[in-house]
């Protein structure tokens, strides 16, 4: 039977911390990019201008097609070129924090896009008839009438694709990033307790995911009762 | 920036001389698509089942498939992968995680652990769906179902589970593509699946671009190829008088 040895975990507690604020920030720049980069593309999806909206629905669907592991790939070849290019950086600076984050964002906005367009669509068109009616550019009825109403009616979905995000920040493994997973990973190693600082791992995941699917079930079922009434 | 391009590198022969780098990359294909299939027919049964269990009127029975569900979806695919093939190994009582170790060659145990961890991330997607589609049907069915003498078992087999099949389709379309997906996840573990093929042609070619290219028009190949026989299936299920249907 297997001994369980769960002595290595508090002194890597704050080495686990470090990694868990990097999952934590590559989640939050790319929900915020991810959001406002999905709300552009979204409208170019349903706007009137054809060429527009075909770049967008390219974009959005060639994302969704590649597997993340291929895009992180693909990033961690291509920025730190890009950066080294523009900017003269030394080769030895550490871009893979910066590969990851562009990476992250252009991936999920591709993701938050699809979310925005259906959200955009359920709200009734009547709506933008009435903002023109009361002499409104359509700019300024998107801004004004159609998209609050249909971020409200989103934010849920928003903060699911939000939480999947923080689990799929993991995969920055491949690029040996020490986010929360990969510091884990790097203390098991060292110490022989790959068992336990996975299954660690795991449960912390499951904690932060768990708690906050719960919350976005309560916010959206007083959304609904509110809608209701 | 001076990138010497060089297509006939897959032409080119691997360094032990037997075989081209594109056979290095079809065997990789071939792989992922293996994996991929055989994972999605345990999920779809794995998730049938936990997705009928929800529903079902046993307080106990349902509240153990939905931990099971909020398990499976509450943790990232890499730590179940690592759980899979690192933890349980280890932790299998009756010596069964040692025969797992000694007895299968390495190749068996990182396709069996990657079957295995799609398989189970994938069912706990499948059964929410399958609970959705029973939870869509119209009540009086599972009434009229236990009206005509059908035991509740046969109530779920010939009348619930054959519409909310035909029901669920287009979802289940998008599970079955996010698992080919997923599987590139399973390069981790050192399974020699497409995406990793391709790191390992950038490794030994030093031609990242057309490895990644190639690569990423071979996971585009499958998307289509899915996507089209999934559009077939969706056109003979579409139930007349739903949305979406004839």
């Amino acid at each position: 039977m297997y001994e369980f040895d769960w002595s290595s975990i508090p002194g890597a507690l704050p080495f686990l911390w470090e990694g868990m604020k990097v999952s934590l920030g590559i989640t939050a720049c790319a929900v915020l990019f991810g959001i406002a980069w999905g709300t552009l593309l979204a409208m170019a999806r349903l706007s009137a201008l054809k060429p527009l909206a075909w770049l967008a629905a390219g974009y959005v669907n060639l994302f969704r097609a590649i597997p993340l592991v291929m895009v992180l790939l693909w990033f961690f070849l291509i920025v730190p070129q890009v950066l080294r290019g523009f900017f003269n950086l030394d080769p030895n600076t550490d871009v893979r924090l910066a590969s990851a984050l562009v990476g992250f964002a252009l991936f999920e906005a591709a993701y938050y896009s699809e979310i925005i367009r259906a959200g955009i669509q359920s709200v009734p068109k009547g709506q933008i008839s009435a903002a023109s009616a009361l002499g409104m550019s359509y700019a300024q009825a998107m801004r004004l009438v159609v998209l609050p109403q249909a971020f409200r009616n989103m934010v849920p979905l928003l903060l699911t694709q939000a939480i999947v995000l923080f689990q799929d920040t993991s995969l920055v493994y491949v690029s040996a990033l020490a986010d929360f997973f990969g510091a884990a990973y790097k203390v098991g190693d060292r110490d022989g307790r790959l068992v336990e600082l996975l299954l660690f791992a795991g449960a912390v995941y499951f904690l932060i995911c768990f708690a906050a699917s719960q919350a976005v079930r309560h916010y959206q079922k007083k959304l609904n009762a509110h809608v209701a009434h | 920036m001076g990138y010497q391009w060089n297509w006939s590198i897959f032409g080119s022969p691997v360094p032990t001389g037997e075989t081209t780098y594109l056979a290095w990359l079809l065997s990789g294909l071939q792989t992922t698509i293996v994996l991929s299939l055989s994972a999605w027919l345990v999920a779809l049964a794995l998730g049938s089942l936990v997705g009928v269990l929800r529903t079902a009127p046993s307080k106990a029975l349902s509240g153990l498939a939905a931990a099971y569900v909020e398990i499976f979806r509450n943790t990232p695919l890499l730590v179940q992968l690592f759980s899979w093939y690192f933890v349980l190994p280890e932790i299998l009582p009756f010596g069964l995680g040692d025969a797992f170790k000694q007895q299968l060659s390495p190749l068996t145990q990182q396709f069996l652990a990657a079957m295995l961890c799609l398989a189970f991330f994938t069912s706990a997607r499948v059964a929410e769906q399958v609970r959705a589609g029973i939870g869509a049907l119209p009540r009086g069915q599972k009434a009229a179902g236990l009206a005509l003498g059908f035991t509740l078992p046969q109530t779920y087999r010939h009348v619930l589970l054959p519409m909310a099949f035909r029901l669920i389709v287009p979802p289940l379309t998008s599970e079955f593509l996010n698992i080919f997906k997923n599987s590139a996840v399973c390069s981790t573990i050192g399974l020699l699946e497409l995406a990793a093929q391709g790191r390992q042609l950038v490794d030994y070619t030093a031609q990242p671009y057309e490895s990644f290219i190639a690569v990423t028009l071979l996971y585009l190949a499958i998307n289509v190829v899915v996507m089209g026989l999934m559009r077939i299936v969706e056109a003979r299920t579409r139930v007349p008088g739903y949305l979406g249907g004839k």
